[in-house]
């Protein structure tokens, strides 16, 4: 298994790297807590002044906010820093070095970088979720987890696969690191049940940006909302995802000219 | 005596032209900033909507309004000095800055005018847009649309001295972005994004009375939309105007004590 070994030998690095920073690691564990915080205090001041938000109860709304803190946690520790990379190496022309390596170029280039203190998110977020299924009452049934976990697994495909496609644009616009401030900013509508908004952003979110497959469909998965079809469509959406964008990487590759360098 | 105008006029041309370089990335990142407030503005509408039509005051009308004014409003106020400052110390580029006879943050003042005059022309548009899909209701009256816009004004000086008196932290910790991290969520919450102010509890309205970030955006939106009547308006500025001599000074004495421990890293 070589994308696990090279995995093993990036994560190492990154550690090494961001060991340098301890100090980062306090302010992100401090801003990590604050921002889970906020999350909550808005859910507070919502459930202050309704019941459920269109039909979706305290704890159910709970899990959405974990699994939006799973999820984007694993994004910022994993993904964004290695698109955030690659977006620099195609504008400087300092990709040459990435593709005369003797590896497959869209491997290395979604391994070789990370930052490993965003972990802090990502075990708040599953704190969150046995939270919020400790408090829902019913105890969690089999099928329940087995959806959650499978849904899960699948938006973390999903949303690698989006954010390759975003970042090989790269290649025929060059500047495109605000095409993750977009990312970030719709994902940001995760935060919330995408049943709440109105049809075209509902869709928008469904199919242009895949927020809806990324969280909405995991939460809602533990209390048992996520059908066998939800689910089947959920993996299919993954595959199909992963699948274009390693089509769509190796076409932008060919424009690659290492302009600058 | 330094000649202000050709140096503001000869800034100006030069972060017209490279804004326009990059047109794709303004509309991107616009598109980004226009997300936000449409995410609270429906969440918020539906609250009110499960409550009979209305939550703590506010209508699903007026919360459309807030929630417009608010992007307007952060429009004209944000700023990315924090990510650009820290940058420049990083590679050294702040170097060459520091050769010429001007202080480094005059470029940074023509940038963020530049942009926010180029992006204007979008930002005005995308929210008539957004106002007719939301349809806002606001009780409010011509002298306070007026009003807002020196309230603005101030806001953004305010919030751009903040961030600029946080950005020198680099100066000493060179990577800032979780520091900047930590900065937006006290602002997110006291500024009246997640919310307005108005729907918090008091003893949480009452911290954020004695934090600058209600002055350097919720203030100017809730002027806009009528829920701080006109002669109500100038203790508002008054302690915008505090909050700004405050952080003249914190810039400035961060900057002298800052620039010299600058030893232009990456260069």
């Amino acid at each position: 298994m070589t994308i696990v070994r090279l995995l093993a030998v990036y994560l190492r690095v990154g550690i090494l790297t961001e060991l340098q920073y301890r100090a980062n690691f306090y302010v992100q564990a401090f801003r990590s807590v604050l921002s889970l915080a906020t999350g909550l205090a808005g859910l507070a001041v919502v459930f202050s002044h309704a019941t459920t938000l269109a039909g979706w109860r305290p704890h159910e709304l709970l899990a959405v906010l974990g699994v939006y803190l799973v999820i984007s946690g694993v994004v910022r520790f994993a993904i964004q820093p290695a698109m955030e990379r690659l977006m620099e190496d195609v504008r400087e022309g300092t990709l040459d070095y990435v593709l005369t390596k003797p590896e497959d170029s869209l491997v290395l280039v979604s391994v070789r970088a990370n930052a490993i203190w965003r972990l802090v998110d990502v075990v708040l977020g599953v704190a969150v979720v046995g939270y919020a299924v400790a408090t829902s009452g019913g105890s969690l049934g089999a099928y329940e987890f087995a959806a959650f976990v499978v849904s899960l697994g699948a938006a973390v495909a999903t949303i690698y696969g989006f954010l390759v496609i975003l970042t090989t644009l790269s290649f025929w616009f060059t500047r495109v690191e605000n095409i993750l401030v977009i990312f970030q900013s719709m994902y940001e509508a995760g935060k919330w049940p995408v049943d709440i908004y109105p049809a075209w952003l509902r869709a928008t979110l469904t199919f242009l940006v895949p927020v809806a497959f990324a969280v909405t469909v995991p939460a809602g998965a533990l209390s048992g909302r996520a059908t066998p079809l939800t689910l089947a469509a959920t993996v299919a959406i993954a595959v199909v995802m992963v699948v274009a964008a390693r089509r769509f990487w190796l076409v932008g590759l060919r424009r690659y000219s290492g302009a600058s360098a | 005596m330094i000649d202000w105008i050709s140096i503001y006029r000869a800034q100006f041309a030069v972060t017209f032209g490279a804004q326009l370089q990059y047109r794709a990335s303004l509309a991107i990142w616009l598109l980004g900033l226009v997300l936000a407030p449409v995410i609270s503005l429906v969440v918020w509408t539906t609250v009110a909507a499960s409550g009979g039509g209305q939550a703590g005051g506010f209508s699903q009308g007026e919360f459309a309004a807030y929630f417009l004014a608010l992007l307007v409003a952060n429009h004209l106020t944000f700023t990315w000095v924090a990510w650009d400052f820290e940058f420049r110390v990083r590679n050294g580029s702040l170097s060459g800055q520091l050769l010429r006879p001007v202080d480094p943050i005059h470029a940074n003042i023509a940038d963020n005018v530049t942009y926010k005059v180029i992006t204007l022309l979008a930002v005005v548009p995308a929210t008539a847009v957004l106002a007719w899909a939301f349809e806002p209701a606001a009780d409010t009256s011509w002298l306070n649309l007026v009003l807002f816009l020196p309230v603005v004004a101030l806001a953004a000086t305010l919030r751009f001295l903040v961030e600029y008196s946080l950005a020198m932290a680099a100066f000493w910790t060179t990577r800032v972005f979780a520091i900047n991290d930590l900065y937006y969520v006290p602002l997110f919450f006291f500024s009246g994004q997640l919310v307005p102010l108005a729907l918090l509890p008091d003893w949480v309205r009452a911290v954020g009375n004695l934090l600058p970030f209600r002055w350097m955006l919720s203030f100017p939106v809730e002027v806009a939309i009528g829920r701080v009547a006109p002669s109500e308006v100038p203790i508002g500025v008054a302690c915008q105007l505090a909050w700004i001599g405050a952080f003249l000074v914190v810039r400035s004495m961060a900057w002298r004590h800052g620039v010299r421990r600058y030893s232009a890293v990456g260069a």
